[in-house]
């Protein structure tokens, strides 16, 4: 239940200790602001029915896949097929989405190809239904978070409509997207900051402990749908520094309590994030335990792990021996296996020799010998012979299987990349020169080490030239087959791209050895699945000649993102904002931050107020509303530095603070003088958002028929901007 | 630097002490802080000792030295690593030592000839770094600490090996770490004014010093931004202090705001503006780098463009024999292009195409680049008389001048963007393929609905009328059956403005050929002219700012490029030069005592400040209010400006080298003295321990005088013998170049 809001708000001291000097019988501003409004279960209520109203109306249409759905329902059923996969998001999202999938009798046998694929038979509204029930949420959390912070019921009020009339977030939440899971939680997070900030006069009891750990576990939450989430973090962490600030220069404290409040904090706001953050990463490793198209990502030892990889449960030599044959696999992500085939580099492109490529799949071209650099390894085959291992440093050479050519390299520019030099295929039987000869080195170990299948991350260095064997990942044209550049770079970096593993190992002399010895450790699996999406989400970068939405778009509801639909006779669904609310969102921000700045100003001045006023505007104006404004600074402006694709529905986070802002700062003067005025400009308010959102609501429910830019369409008119294209 | 000229006259005073002079001796008192002359002096001659030598070019001196050539013979470039200023400097020692820019410079190592005054073009960057000295030794002046310390923090930069290495060669980083201390300094010394004499003229002289110092520190290179941000900040906090101030009323607070807005930041933009309005002025002459500009921007230059599109008639109308140049220039600049080659009838995946004639955009001048602007009412292809102007809004078709094909797009899957549609010159097979060739004319840049269609100044997109397809280069390039041309397609879904949907008319003449063969001679022909077109300064400032900020280099690799956290404990180097045969080497490369110690002084700044802030927060005060004001205002500056010219370099995602850090370092050296005066005044409470301190640092020092010694030869390029290379090589990942023996 709500606890009762004491006049203590927010915890901060030199606040506080004014509100204990302010005397008993107070204003009735203050007076109104420390009492709960009457009547705010019934409002939560109405809120509540109309949002889930709004989000559940025509939740099934379009019966067909929607925009991102066609990945994220994908992912959903991979988790109900245990298949493993590569996203670059963490899995929490797509893990609710699944269950939320299999719980409703859903088989996981839709392919979600592309948008616009019918769902026919299959059911498909039990991961709908969650999203849109999440979405739900959103409302009354921001009901509630207003609430608490201004206790003005008509602010609330005022956010919560404006939240429901928002065609931008109906749509949001109406599709199997990760959005409306990420706000959940965000809005989830910020709702129990500012509840446990209410209970800041009472810490150590019980809410106090509940509040806190919600905002933990929602902390998780965020995170582990999106790295998005890590806004929200920064917020609550940057919350969580001031309270401590203002704990230890409150001298009735000691300091034991003062430690005790420290440790409550990283016990609930680190330790218990960070330990079901590693929690759904092992429900999701455990879950996806086959092989699946997300295998290329990773590191031949993690692909030993997954039921139906062909490094699975097999077993071969650990430790590498003259003699062997083997592939060697590009540690790049999605990198190949060092390659060369019967075709020579055509005329003009260095040299005239043999073709060396890296290639994704695997092929009886990518096996290779490991032969001593001075001397010919037949004898050693030889099962008499003592097995002698490569170490460390050694120099070797390495002989293609099929064609018998060595591993070659020489002054000559490669194919594509112009500044390494080529790679080629070179010698009659095994026999070439001395170009042909290689140092093997283990990262980060000393040398005479013995060198190890799948663990080892080797790099060649050609000896002639001190150049390193490296994939460049770019493809090579049609007489190179597509497969992938392989160069020697003359630039002694240590990148993925110059580092190579041994992958497969066959050597009749060497006892085998099950791969399971190799299983990484789940905090390796934790560290390189991290990498593997952090390299993916920076690899996201837009193309030269490619129109991409930008930050500045946002928050000026500039451009729209098509959710299904393109002609005339298509169902569209169309993700924009009500334009109304959009634009007012806007305006508060911008009056907001004029009013706080000359507020601060004239509180710096000394301007003669009563004390009374004093603490009412820093607190309403200062903290309350810089809470707002900054989580919606900290969801907005991070984006003006990304290098990757942006979206439309990257705002959306960011809009949530912003309507909270709007809502509490409209009520600012609320319980002053114009009270009537000032209830006639929130009535128009309400009547405005609701009026545009009846004017606007196909955009979400869905439109057939001719384009808005047709007079005859019922949206002919509406397109108040040239670049809305419904 | 720091002579005070002080006594003789005051100005503006009364008639009577103007004759003042009659009854007393005029007197002038100069108060010459002799240490900080000699440290100016011992600078100078660490920067200027043998500064021709080597005479070769060294590391980015090729890089810069072409920039050099192309001021001295005014030919215009575009450099998109930052601001013209310091290209200008640069020019200016040129311009100075009478270099007729008549070199190539195409390689590191290469011998400079005769006529290139090397000592000249280096004496700038050395000139700059070694007036930091005194910089350094008055900006710890003005932040109150001791003579002592001030001596130490001079000394430090002056012993500091990459500083050198990096001053004594065309480069800018010198220059800039010049102007961001001088700024500093200014703001400090505006600042410490402030409270006797506000708005005096010494007052206003340093707060205008201040902003100048910092857009030159941004017009050198961007870098200086960060600096300039740092000092606005403190600005802005120094100002919120005087809010609280009750003493001050609201008139002065609000002239005390306008007069800092003025000189920080709307002179320093003004100054910002000066430098592109030299850099343009002096670069007149058509170069390398037109082609990234847009052709108004190339009409502008003398040669070039210019001499074709000279004298131009301005409006296009129907009739209008015209070239369109997509506006984006990527992945190069190219024109509308047609030739009478066909679209295969399958493409290699399977696909079909139309077979209809290929319309692509071609990057060379070609006469197949011709189209005329035709009405669709009309049959004519010649300009009526008086020729009817093209509008915003008009309907036209585009007929290519050679083959006389139209325009046209249909619902054909483009062949390398499948989701987009072919564009071709319409071929009537009679298959029920009819001719879909009227496009609607869209001024983007317009000012009115009913705006004329504009040679070079209009940019215009076209509108596919059946479709509403936009006319599109998709930036992909053709295979062989097109000639590796870049492809041009119809957008269906066109999502907003970018500019490879926009186009505009470059060369253009109005077509008086009724024949084809006629025509064709015309288009052969070269066109001729009669009006001149003139940018603004300012619109060619925007568009030259705006292809600085996004011209995109690509990723380059570098030997010596490293990672930002290397930098910290110098676990990289640069060699700059090598001789061709004997052992001598320049390096950049760091003095390991001082990077060390300055990385010391931040991390014990940082705790102890920490430790003292949650003390007082507790209201235990370790040290006196005054001396912890000091030390704040310290920190504000010198970790304010490690932190802010260090920590941007992680999300930067562009090449970086070591000398990327010097900026930083110049802050953090000037930390070492204030936190060992912090430590010898506050925490070394006997006077034993204090001696005992004061030696420990005088033994400090000769460390680093040593490590100066150590590594002076591979910053001055003295020659060393392979043992003595060898032992230079301190850290295994220092790239020390040893010459293998014959032996």
């Amino acid at each position: 239940s709500m606890p009762a809001a004491g006049g203590g708000r927010a915890g901060s001291g030199p606040l506080r200790q004014r509100g204990a000097r302010r005397p008993q019988g107070a204003p009735p501003v203050s007076a109104l602001a420390s009492r709960a409004p009457a009547g705010w279960r019934a409002a939560l209520g109405l809120v509540t029915l109309l949002s889930f109203a709004s989000r559940f109306h025509r939740l099934p249409e379009p019966p067909h896949v929607c925009w991102d759905e066609t990945h994220f329902g994908k992912m959903g059923s991979y988790y109900i097929n245990r298949t493993f996969f590569f996203d670059v998001h963490p899995p929490l999202g797509k893990m609710l989405i699944g269950l939320a999938g299999y719980l409703s009798g859903y088989d996981g046998t839709f392919p979600f190809q592309k948008p616009g694929d019918r769902y026919e038979q299959h059911n498909y509204m039990g991961m709908r239904g969650f999203c849109a029930f999440l979405g739900s949420c959103l409302v009354p959390f921001a009901y509630l978070t207003v609430l608490e912070l201004s206790k003005s019921l008509p602010a609330a009020l005022l956010t919560a409509f404006i939240l429901i009339f928002d065609t931008g977030c109906i749509t949001l939440s109406q599709y199997i997207l990760l959005d409306p899971i990420l706000m959940f939680f965000l809005m989830g997070a910020v709702l129990s900051m500012v509840k446990c900030n209410s209970c800041a006069d009472r810490p150590f009891s019980a809410s106090w402990w509940l509040w806190l750990s919600l905002t933990g576990v929602n902390l998780a939450g965020a995170m582990g749908v999106k790295f998005v989430g890590l806004f929200v973090v920064l917020l609550v962490g940057l919350n969580t520094i001031y309270n401590l600030w203002d704990l230890l220069g409150n001298l009735s404290l000691s300091l034991v309590m003062f430690g005790k409040h420290f440790l409550a904090r990283v016990l609930c706001l680190i330790l218990l994030p960070l330990t079901l953050y590693v929690a759904m990463f092992a429900v999701h490793f455990a879950v996806l335990n086959k092989s699946g198209p997300g295998d290329g990502f990773f590191s031949s030892a993690f692909q030993s792990q997954l039921i139906g990889n062909n490094l699975h449960n097999v077993s071969i030599p650990e430790h590498l021996a003259y003699g062997s044959v083997v592939t060697m696999k590009n540690l790049r992500m999605a990198g190949g296996y060092l390659h060369s085939h019967w075709h020579l580099y055509p005329e003009g492109v260095g040299a005239r020799q043999q073709q060396v490529t890296a290639y994704l799949h695997k092929d009886l071209n990518n096996l290779w010998i490991i032969k001593k650099h001075d001397s010919d390894t037949a004898d050693l085959l030889d099962s008499s012979s003592p097995v002698e291992f490569v170490r460390h440093g050694d120099i070797i050479r390495l002989e293609h299987k099929e064609t018998s050519r060595n591993l070659h390299s020489h002054q000559h520019e490669a194919p594509l990349t112009r500044k390494h030099f080529q790679v080629t295929g070179y010698g009659i039987n095994g026999t070439g020169d001395s170009n042909d000869f290689w140092r093997i080195e283990v990262v980060g170990r000393r040398a005479g080490k013995l060198i190890k299948v799948l663990r080892s991350k080797i790099r060649l260095t050609h000896v002639a030239t001190g150049c390193i064997l490296g994939s460049s990942g770019k493809t090579l044209p049609k007489w190179g087959w597509e497969q992938v550049e392989v160069t020697c770079t003359p630039y002694v970096k240590e990148t993925p791209n110059s580092l190579w593993n041994f992958e497969d190992h066959i050597n009749p002399k060497l006892p085998n050895i099950s791969l399971d010895v190799l299983k990484p450790s789940f905090v390796e699996i934790l560290l390189e699945s991290h990498m593997v999406m952090i390299r993916g989400n920076s690899g996201l970068k837009p193309k030269d000649n490619e129109v991409t939405s930008k930050p500045w778009h946002w928050p000026i509801n500039y451009q729209g993102l098509r959710f299904s639909g393109v002609n005339e006779t298509d169902y569209r669904v169309y993700l924009l904002g009500n334009p109304v609310v959009w634009w007012l969102n806007l305006f508060t921000i911008g009056l907001y931050l004029l009013i706080a700045i000359s507020t601060a100003v004239v509180l710096k001045r000394g301007v003669q107020l009563t004390s009374e006023h004093k603490g009412e505007l820093s607190r309403v104006v200062l903290r309350g509303g810089g809470q707002v404004a900054l989580g919606w600074l900290l969801h907005y402006l991070p984006f003006f530095m990304m290098g990757r694709v942006l979206y439309f529905h990257h705002y959306f986070p960011a809009m949530l603070f912003s309507s909270m802002l709007t809502g509490k700062y409209w009520m600012l003067g609320e319980g002053e003088a114009e009270t009537r005025t000032e209830n006639c400009a929130v009535l128009d308010g309400h009547f405005n958002s609701s009026h545009s959102f009846y004017l606007f609501h196909p955009l979400s429910y869905g439109m057939i028929g001719p384009m808005a830019s047709d007079p005859s369409s019922p949206m002919a008119g509406l397109r108040w901007m040239d670049s809305w294209e419904f | 630097m720091g002579n005070h000229c002080e006594g003789g006259e005051v100005p503006g005073q009364t008639f009577d002490r103007m004759l003042g002079f009659l009854k007393k001796p005029v007197v002038v008192t100069a108060e010459i802080n002799l240490s900080l002359v000699a440290l100016t002096v011992v600078g100078l001659m660490s920067r200027l000792w043998g500064l021709s030598y080597p005479r070769a070019v060294v590391f980015d001196e090729v890089y810069y030295g072409q920039f050099v050539s192309l001021y001295m013979k005014r030919i215009f470039f575009v450099d998109d690593s930052g601001p013209p200023l310091g290209h200008m400097l640069l020019a200016l020692g040129g311009y100075l030592g009478g270099f007729d820019g008549n070199f190539l410079w195409n390689r590191i190592g290469a011998e400079y000839s005769t006529n290139v005054p090397v000592c000249s073009l280096r004496f700038l960057p050395a000139l700059a770094g070694a007036l930091c000295i005194p910089l350094a030794y008055q900006i710890l002046v003005e932040l109150r600490f001791s003579h002592c310390a001030a001596l130490g923090a001079a000394l430090l930069i002056l012993l500091e090996n990459s500083l050198i290495t990096q001053s004594r060669f065309m480069l800018l980083e010198s220059i800039l770490i010049f102007f961001i201390l001088l700024a500093v300094l200014s703001y400090l010394k505006f600042y410490n004014l402030q409270r006797h004499s506000s708005f005096s003229g010494r007052w206003w002289f340093w707060l205008l010093l201040s902003g100048v110092a910092c857009s030159c520190a941004v017009g050198v290179k961007y870098m200086g931004l960060f600096t300039y941000m740092l000092l606005l900040v403190i600005a802005g906090l120094h100002f919120w202090h005087m809010l609280g101030d009750q003493n001050l009323s609201n008139v002065s607070l609000v002239c005390h705001f306008l007069a800092r807005g003025l000189t920080l930041l709307i002179i320093p933009v003004a100054t910002y503006l000066s430098f592109f309005y030299v850099h343009l002025t002096l670069l007149y002459r058509s170069g390398p780098h037109d082609q990234i500009m847009t052709s108004a921007f190339q009409a502008s230059l003398e040669g070039g463009l210019a001499r074709i599109t000279q004298g131009q008639p301005l409006e296009v109308a129907y009739g209008s024999q015209i070239t369109l140049r997509n506006v984006l220039g990527k992945p190069m600049q190219c024109w509308l292009h047609s030739h009478t080659n066909t679209y295969p009838i399958r493409y290699e995946n399977g696909r079909g195409s139309s077979h209809q004639q290929q319309v692509t955009c071609y990057p060379f001048k070609d006469v197949n680049n011709w189209w005329i602007v035709k009405d669709p009412g009309m049959q004519q292809l010649v300009v009526s008389n008086p020729p009817r102007p093209v509008r915003h809004g008009h309907i036209v078709q585009l007929v290519h001048g050679i083959t006389t094909r139209y325009l046209n797009t249909h619902d054909v899957a483009a062949p390398l963007s499948p989701h987009s549609q072919e564009v071709s010159c319409y071929i009537d097979y009679n298959i029920s393929m009819p001719a879909q060739n009227l496009w609607r004319v869209e001024i983007v840049n317009r000012e009115s609905d009913t705006d004329v269609w504009k040679t070079i100044l209009s940019e215009v997109r076209f509108v596919h009328v059946n479709t509403s397809a936009v006319l599109k280069l998709s930036g992909a390039s053709l295979p062989e059956w097109g000639y590796r041309q870049l492809e041009v397609v119809g957008e269906k879904l066109s999502k907003g403005y970018h500019q490879s949907m926009v186009w505009n008319v470059e060369e253009h003449r109005y077509g008086k050929s009724q024949e084809q063969k006629e025509r064709e001679v015309e288009l052969h022909s070269p066109t001729r002219m009669d009006i001149s077109k003139n940018l603004s300064f300012m619109a060619k400032f925007t568009e030259l700012q705006w292809k600085i900020l996004t011209l995109k280099n690509e990723d380059t690799e570098h030997k010596y490029s490293s990672s930002a956290l290397d930098w910290i404990t110098m676990d990289t180097n640069i060699a700059y030069w090598l001789h061709p045969t004997s052992g001598a080497q320049i390096h950049l490369l760091g003095n390991v005592c001082t990077w060390a110690s300055a990385n010391v002084a931040a991390v014990v700044y940082t705790c102890l400040s920490l430790w003292y802030l949650i003390r007082r927060r507790r209201k235990i005060y370790d040290i006196p209010e005054d001396a912890w004001q000091l030390w704040v205002s310290a920190g504000q500056i010198c970790v304010g400006g490690w932190v802010v010219n260090y920590l941007p370099f992680f999300l930067m995602e562009k090449t970086l080298f070591l000398y990327h850090y010097l900026p930083a370092l110049t802050f953090q050296i000037l930390l070492i003295p204030i936190v060992l005066q912090h430590l010898s005044d506050h925490l070394c409470r006997s006077l034993l321990s204090k001696s005992m301190f004061s030696a420990l640092t005088v033994a400090w020092f000769s460390s680093v005088c040593f490590a100066y010694r150590t590594f002076s030869p591979v910053t001055y390029g003295e020659p060393l013998s392979v043992a003595e290379l060898k032992d230079l090589r301190w850290k295994d990942s220092w790239n020390i170049l040893i010459r293998k023996q014959g032996h």
